[in-house]
């Protein structure tokens, strides 16, 4: 960060000022309005026990909601869930687009170009339509992994796979999974195509083989580009929530509860909203944390 | 030998590549089959790969349902006087099947969210990376921390917020808060930080105002970040299920998914109702995809990023 | 190039300022200062200046109950309606999945319709208890309540004489049979297709034969949402006469002796598996399909149009014959779970509009408009005579619905007004999800009680 520099006289830095608020106005307004405002109604929210009704009165319990919280089973399970998600769904998410990127972006444009359309179509088919088509595949009586499965002989009696604790979530981050991959294959392979081709060419005439040339000069240049994915990425699969609601609703036994689905659930299916907000409010500080962190590490690294 | 080498990795990978496409397009090919096909076919416990028969029953039940009005022009600001808080309306269209009506609903609201938050975050990123001024760290810290933020987690308080500023159950309580998200304004700022602050420097010099050196400066430099930032809005808010679950109720005020999801009868499951729906709702915006691919990639480099 | 830009920043900055300058900027200034003043007189002015002017539109929102969620039969009633009384009703359309969450965030954003169709564990147990509906205990007389089955009436009034709905239909929930794939298996004999009851012992023996010829799951306790518990509840409350609730709806009993025994002996049996992947609706197209050869989420709307195909009543995808029959129990005589819908209209502090939907209820459910409003429903109209009109013979000519009959009888105690109605069916599903997993059943009925109780 540059000081503001020496030269800047007094009128100058209240001219800045003033045009940088005015620039900023526009972006401010919405989001004081709709994201901050909520954010603080939220966390004092969370400290009352507030219900859904027409004369129901919010009492004010300190930090009940928060005890209860940190005891509550289902709610870890849901904060761990949530962690799985993440972790699973980003770095497979980034590794996956990036081989399928370097495999087809030197190949003749027709194919690249087909092929980059190909992975981005769960992307915009949208999530409802897509989850209508997997649940049939899943389908623990008739489904086609099932069909499939048992043709091949990999299982031997129908797997309930969205029915089973054991399956369920990472039948969800599956469909997330190919969600997902649209957006940074389209990026990586515009980033690997932009990459300066007379280092890699010098690289080349120095002896170097591809794997060195990728990981040493490529890798370096579209890592902005995987920073963003990274960003976006961990941002999609923390909201994660029209698959579960639509295929599983947080079942079997909580095992596919997240954290974005049990605070609806809270206050949708049980009525609690100041127990929800608390929940919310947790998330908060952890989701803010965690971006505090990915931006500081993107800082230094670049 | 390197090249015997790396010409067998590439078939194998391209075979690779192309199974997967195949795995990746079924859903999709699923889907327009399906909604072809008649009950019989679509119920039946064994793949039926290609409809037998072909019908457009699925789709004249689509059009079937639910009717609403094509637009409705209302009078700005009118529910805040209205008794009832609903807007007065002046000009409504021919009633048309409630999927037309949702798609354009839904058209909207994915163009408007866009064109809104490129906008916005174009200014603000901007002014973030290049302005010194009071405060600037604080908004800066704020908008980091907010960004990863998922909806559901404030979805009790914002409900209030647009029942009381009259907005509930309009595509506006969609927009509003999809706008608001400052993810843009860092993606922004992030790439305006590239920008030379001698350039700057020098159209002020040169008397250009604050808006020319944004128009004429600024803007050519970040604009590889807006075109990703409308991408990712558009598709984002495109499928933003929840948001339009919880904001939305009138029929003339769902989007396409939510309608899909809708059209669920209580004790049975039209499949072939649904593949419809779904084929109505993704072919259009596959095209647009396909049309505009040059345009999707080409503006979403990401190499003139400098953290 | 360039000029692509250049026009779309243009674009932008116009829109920018119609959607800034026009909409957004003063919408959060203007309910500021224009909310308090608007809010007050609306909260005040109706209870005094009621009489002034009786409302001529309302809005009403259906779950799709038979046809009534069907907007061109709905269509045509409102049509009638407003014809014989000048009021103008929009309807809007739920669905079971989500709307419930609908209807909540409508009422937490303060935009409730006038009018909701649904049954009384929602409108009476739910929105009813949380203060949301009006009472409409003055639209009852004496007739009224003499003409109405007694079980309805009692669903719809709260215990202090309060009454959130007005009902209009009945059904019995009961659960059907794939008749075919009894005979293959053997199984038929276990059946008593003229009275369509059948014992507990009745139903191990036909699973029994069922599994042993088809070596699959037949019947699925399914349990992977809320839709169609009714069935899962009959089932397990029937089959060793335990109940879901005690008498006076204050309480869940699912913890008793009868119901663990019931649920051990569903958890060990062969041929029963408990599926997580499904509810209600999924199990009636696996019915449909023939893959499973039972169902427990059935009921006449069902038997008349199997999976709502249109395929032919009463037959399955590939036309094999679906019987319906009563829940098993020890003796037979079993409780079925009643179905109950009518109307119930939300406090919105409107006198004229509640007038009006007053008027819409007394057409609808008591007067003229009440063989359409049943018909429409495709169930049982909930009275004989509704203000002097027979409504005994609707069903007369239908030898379906007329066979149906013989259920009705077995119409059992209306539970579903207990307390905290909504959270107790969320924690049963969860409930059977965790018995599924293999949980104890003693262990997970016990939680279960202990949620649902602790809620009310």
């Amino acid at each position: 960060m540059r000081a503001s520099r020496p030269g800047m006289s007094r009128a100058l830095v209240r001219r800045e000022t003033i045009a940088g608020y005015l620039f900023l106005l526009p972006s401010l307004f919405f989001f004081l309005v709709f994201v901050i405002y909520p954010m603080f109604m939220c966390i004092y929210t969370s400290f009352f026990d507030s219900n859904m009704g027409k004369d129901a009165v919010d009492m004010f319990i300190g930090l009940g909601n928060y005890k209860e919280l940190f005891q509550d089973k289902i709610f870890l399970g849901a904060l761990k869930n949530t962690a799985i998600i993440v972790l699973v769904s980003v770095p497979t998410v980034c590794a996956f687009s990036l081989w399928v990127s370097s495999a087809i972006y030197n190949m003749k444009p027709v194919f690249t170009s087909a092929f980059r359309c190909i992975f981005y179509l769960p992307v915009v088919t949208g999530s409802v339509a897509v989850t209508v088509v997997w649940k049939w595949m899943y389908n623990n009586y008739y489904g086609i992994f099932n069909y499939l499965g048992k043709s091949v002989g990999l299982i031997d009696s129908n797997i309930n796979w969205l029915g089973d604790p054991k399956y369920a979530l990472w039948c969800i981050i599956l469909i997330l999974f190919t969600t997902s991959v649209g957006q940074p294959i389209v990026l990586y392979v515009s980033a690997l195509g932009n990459v300066d081709q007379t280092l890699v060419e010098a690289a080349e005439v120095d002896g170097a083989t591809k794997t060195q040339v990728f990981w040493k000069i490529k890798w370096a240049q579209i890592m902005p580009t995987t920073l963003y994915i990274l960003i976006i990425t961990t941002i999609n699969s923390f909201q994660c929530f029209a698959l579960i609601q639509l295929l599983t609703s947080g079942g079997p036994s909580h095992s596919t509860d997240t954290v974005m689905y049990y605070i609806y659930y809270t206050a949708f299916k049980l009525y609690r909203y100041g127990y929800g907000n608390a929940m919310g409010v947790v998330l908060m500080v952890i989701i803010a944390i965690l971006s505090a962190i990915q931006y500081k590490l993107g800082q230094t690294d670049s | 030998m390197t090249t015997k080498k790396s010409a067998l990795y590439k078939i194998i990978a391209f075979v690779l590549v192309l199974i997967l496409a195949l795995l990746f397009t079924f859903p999709l090919y699923w889907i327009l089959t399906g909604s072809f096909k008649t009950q019989k076919e679509i119920n039946s416990t064994s793949p039926a790969w290609w409809p037998s028969e072909w019908t457009m029953k699925n789709y004249e039940n689509l059009m079937g349902k639910m009717k609403a009005p094509l637009w409705e022009v209302s009078v700005p600001f009118s529910q805040y006087f209205t008794e009832d808080g609903t807007a007065t309306v002046v000009s409504a269209g021919p009633q048309v099947p409630g999927a037309i009506r949702w798609m354009l609903n839904t058209i909207w609201m994915a163009v408007a969210a866009m064109l809104l938050t490129c906008l916005t975050s174009a200014l603000a990123g901007y002014a973030l990376a290049k302005k010194r001024f009071i405060g600037r760290t604080l908004i800066f810290t704020l908008i980091v921390c907010a960004m990863a933020l998922p909806k559901q987690v404030i979805l009790i308080p914002l409900i209030r917020e647009m029942s009381s500023l009259k907005l509930y159950n309009t595509i506006s309580a969609v927009i509003y808060p999809i706008v608001g998200w400052p993810f843009g304004v860092f993606l922004i700022k992030q790439f305006a930080e590239g920008i030379p602050g001698e350039i700057i420097e020098a159209a002020r010099i040169d008397g250009a105002g604050e808006v020319k050196t944004f128009t004429t400066v600024a803007y050519p430099m970040i604009k590889p970040g807006v075109g990703a930032l409308a991408i990712f809005t558009f598709i984002n808010s495109w499928n933003d299920y929840f948001m339009q679950l919880i904001m939305l109720s009138s029929t003339k005020n769902l989007t396409i998914s939510l309608g899909i999801a809708k059209m669920q009868a209580e004790n049975s499951t039209d499949y072939g109702l649904i593949m419809a729906g779904a084929a109505f709702a993704a072919v259009p915006i596959i095209t647009v995809f396909l049309i505009f691919q040059k345009y999707f990639t080409k503006g979403i480099t990401m190499g003139a990023v400098k953290g | 190039m360039k000029k692509l830009i250049a026009l779309l920043l243009a674009a932008l900055m116009v829109l920018s300022l119609a959607a800034c300058g026009g909409s957004s900027a003063p919408a959060a200034e203007a309910p500021a200062a224009e909310a308090p003043a608007a809010d007050a007189p609306a909260a005040d002015a109706p209870a005094e200046e009621a009489p002034a002017a009786a409302a001529t539109e309302l809005t009403l929102w259906t779950y799709p109950i038979g046809n009534w969620g069907n907007s061109d039969t709905v269509d045509a009633l409102m049509a009638d309606f407003e014809a014989a009384t000048g009021i103008k009703v929009t309807v809007e359309y739920l669905d079971y999945t989500s709307g419930d969450d609908q209807v909540n965030s409508a009422l937490e954003g303060d935009a409730a319709p006038d009018l909701i169709m649904e049954g009384p564990e929602r409108l009476v147990a739910n929105w009813g208890a949380k203060g949301y509906m009006v009472d409409i205990a003055d639209l009852w007389d004496d007739t009224d309540k003499a003409e109405v089955n007694a079980a309805c009436v009692s669903a719809c009034f709260t215990e202090d004489g309060a009454c959130y709905e007005y009902p209009v239909v009945m059904t019995a929930h009961c659960m059907a049979i794939n008749y075919d794939a009894f005979v293959e298996a053997g199984a038929d004999q276990y059946v008593d297709l003229e009275s369509h009851t059948w014992t507990t012992e009745q139903f191990i023996q036909a699973v029994k034969a069922l599994y042993d010829h088809y070596g699959d799951t037949v019947a699925a306790v399914f349990c992977g949402g809320q839709g169609g518990d009714q069935g899962t509840r009959a089932l397990v409350n029937n089959l060793y006469g335990g109940t879901f609730t005690n008498a006076e709806h204050t309480a869940y009993t699912a913890d008793s002796e009868e119901n663990i025994k019931a649920l051990e002996l569903l958890q060990g049996m062969d041929g029963i598996s408990f599926d997580a992947s499904i509810v209600g609706g999924d199990e009636i197209a696996l019915f449909y399909q023939e893959v499973l050869k039972m169902a427990f989420c059935w009921n006449i709307a069902q038997q008349l149009n199997p999976n709502s195909a249109g395929t032919g009543e009463e037959l399955t995808l590939n036309g094999q014959k679906i019987e319906f029959m009563s829940f098993p129990s020890e003796t037979g005589e079993s409780k079925l779970q009643g179905g109950i819908w009518g109307f119930g209209i939300f406090d919105k502090g409107d006198a004229a509009k509640i007038e009006a939907a007053k008027t819409f209820i007394k057409y609808f459910c008591d007067g003229e408009g009440t063989e359409a409003a049943v018909k429409a429903a495709n169930y049982f109209a909930v009275r004989d005579t509704a203000e002097g009109i027979d409504l005994s013979g609707i069903w007369a000519d239908n030898a379906i619905m007329n066979e149906y009959n013989k259920l009705m009888p077995y119409l059992g105690d209306y539970y579903q007004v207990t307390t905290n109605w909504a959270v107790a069916r969320t924690e049963w599903w969860n409930m059977l999800q965790r018995i599924g997993t293999g949980g104890d059943v003693a262990t997970e009925v016990a939680t279960f009680v202990a949620n649902a109780n602790a809620a009310a």
